[in-house]
């Protein structure tokens, strides 16, 4: 075969390839649905998971908040300063944090946490036989292994992006009003004025949702569709890093374009 | 019925490459059969046949009357329910202790109150001799240990079948007899049906009564142990007496070596 042809030849084969994954992934991601009741049947199976994936991964995601919204603080208060509105500093904390940073960065420090771990430990459970002496024990390894952690990431996901956006607003206190001096009254006030619950909170908590499926859905799928090898499962973990970090910013991209079109 | 595996004219092969071409296997009630082979030869693949996670492609594979092939999810995971596998390593479930391992089918499958369980892992563990250590974790047992928790967890709902994926691999003289013995007494004490995959060929024919040798895909010999120890046919010879070259090449197909070291051109 000549070389061009060559080429467009696989060209071809890469994107059947893709388009057969894509496929793959999404039946397991229904396969996923369907065998979820067990895991609610057994809420205790959820909890552990919610404790690995979700307790576990508290810390990196206080601290990141702190230190997002103590920047927050800093460079808010240099631009409102320019126009005299100082006072605006809390809700421009409060706004950028619930609207955006907090779903968003939470998203991106859950993926690199828990969802590599995910996928290494399904990958490692597929390369050491684990999910195939389930299923030779008549156990259904998507419903007994795979539910309950996608159902934890689901739930743990909004739950640490508020923690995020909680942590970040205090941390835009501690630097705009007790370290700058920025006046604590109208800090709080103007930000319980001006934040909406349903606009902003809310749709960042349907945001934190939407990441936490996608999350957990590519993390789950990466690990159990993993060559059963060191190597596999190493590549896999990466690529659940780098692909849930893209879809993250993509689907944010595409939920603000719908939720705060015509917001002032 | 006597015969509670039965394999007839078994073709299985992954897309054109096939593994196992016309394979004819029975086991009977009570029997420990060995399928042996060199590494790669498909018997590990048989094991997955009867178990029904692949299907053949042609041929049939009975397990107590049923045709494993043929049977929906919900057949075949009650099907498996009478059956145990010892996996290669072990596989046992690294989140979960020693107990919890053998306690996981009786907590899935049955409603047995947490004291019977609780009695019963005891129980299975005792048969393995590790009844003290039912709190360790899975990381700090030697692969000997690990292979026997598996063995007692693969009993662990009393099946009536159980196979042994390569049990000896790996294994220390002492843990070889150890669980060489324990195939043996468990499959008469339990009155099971034992089908072990190895290449070990010492070890295995003190304890089986029965011997299929795999080659390529095809049975190429069986028979008692007695008949296998006296066999005249090559590839038997050379696999009992563990000789490096015979039917079994020792070098892999290869242009000639002259060739490849470019001899003469």
């Amino acid at each position: 075969m000549i070389a061009p042809l060559r080429l467009v030849a696989r060209l071809g084969r890469r994107t059947l390839q893709a388009v057969a994954r894509i496929g793959l992934a999404t039946r397991f991601f229904f396969a996923t649905l369907l065998h979820s009741g067990t895991a609610f049947r057994r809420f205790g199976l959820i909890i552990r998971e919610i404790y690995s994936a979700g307790v576990l991964s508290l810390i990196i995601i206080l601290v990141s908040g702190l230190f997002v919204g103590m920047v927050l603080g800093l460079q808010g208060f240099e631009t409102l300063q320019t126009y005299g509105s100082e006072s605006a500093l809390g809700v421009l904390v409060a706004l950028s944090l619930v609207r955006e940073l907090g779903p968003v960065v939470a998203a991106l420090l859950f993926a690199s946490r828990a969802g590599s771990a995910i996928t290494a430990e399904i990958g490692l459970m597929k390369a050491t036989e684990q999910l195939a002496a389930m299923e030779m024990m008549a156990v259904d390894p998507v419903a007994r292994v795979v539910a309950p952690r996608f159902w934890a990431g689901v739930l743990s996901m909004p739950l640490l992006a508020a923690l995020f956006s909680a942590m970040g607003i205090f941390g835009g206190y501690l630097v705009g009003v007790v370290l700058i001096g920025v006046d604590e009254g109208s800090f709080w006030s103007q930000m319980q004025a001006q934040v909406d619950f349903e606009e902003d909170i809310l749709n960042g908590v349907i945001k934190s949702v939407v990441f936490g499926v996608a999350i957990t859905a590519i993390a789950l799928f990466e690990g159990y569709d993993a060559p059963p090898t060191a190597e596999g499962v190493s590549r896999a973990t990466t690529r659940t890093v780098v692909t849930s970090s893209l879809v993250i910013l993509a689907l944010d991209f595409v939920l603000t374009a719908f939720m705060f079109r015509g917001v002032s | 019925m006597d015969n509670l595996v039965e394999i007839q004219d078994v073709t299985f092969g992954y897309n054109e490459r096939p593994i196992l071409k016309g394979i004819n296997l029975t086991a009977r009630r009570g029997q420990v059969i060995a399928i042996m082979g060199s590494s790669g030869c498909g018997k590990t693949t048989l094991l997955r046949l009867i178990g029904g996670q692949i299907k053949p492609n042609s041929g049939s594979v009975h397990v107590a009357g049923q045709n494993v092939g043929e049977l929906d999810t919900a057949g075949l995971y009650e099907l498996r329910r009478k059956m145990g596998m010892l996996f290669q390593f072990g596989a046992l479930f690294t989140d979960m202790s020693v107990f919890d391992n053998i306690a996981f089918q009786m907590r899935e499958h049955t409603r047995l109150p947490e004291e019977i369980i609780r009695d019963l892992v005891l129980m299975k563990l005792h048969a393995v001799g590790l009844r003290g250590a039912a709190d360790l974790m899975p990381s700090e047992l030697s692969g000997g240990m690990a292979r026997r928790v598996a063995l007692a967890r693969s009993i662990a709902l009393e099946p009536s079948l159980v196979m042994y994926d390569e049990p000896f691999a790996g294994l220390d003289p002492i843990s070889l007899g150890v669980i060489g013995n324990l195939i043996r007494r468990l499959t008469d004490t339990l009155g099971l049906t034992s089908i072990v995959v190895t290449h070990d060929v010492q070890e295995s024919l003190k304890i089986v009564d029965y011997v299929y040798f795999v080659s390529a895909g095809v049975i190429e010999a069986e028979g008692t142990p007695e008949e296998i120890r006296r066999s005249g046919l090559p590839f038997v010879h050379q696999f009992v007496h563990g000789e490096p070259d015979g039917p079994v090449p020792f070098h892999y197909p290869a242009r000639s070596y002259a060739e490849d070291l470019r001899l003469g051109s």
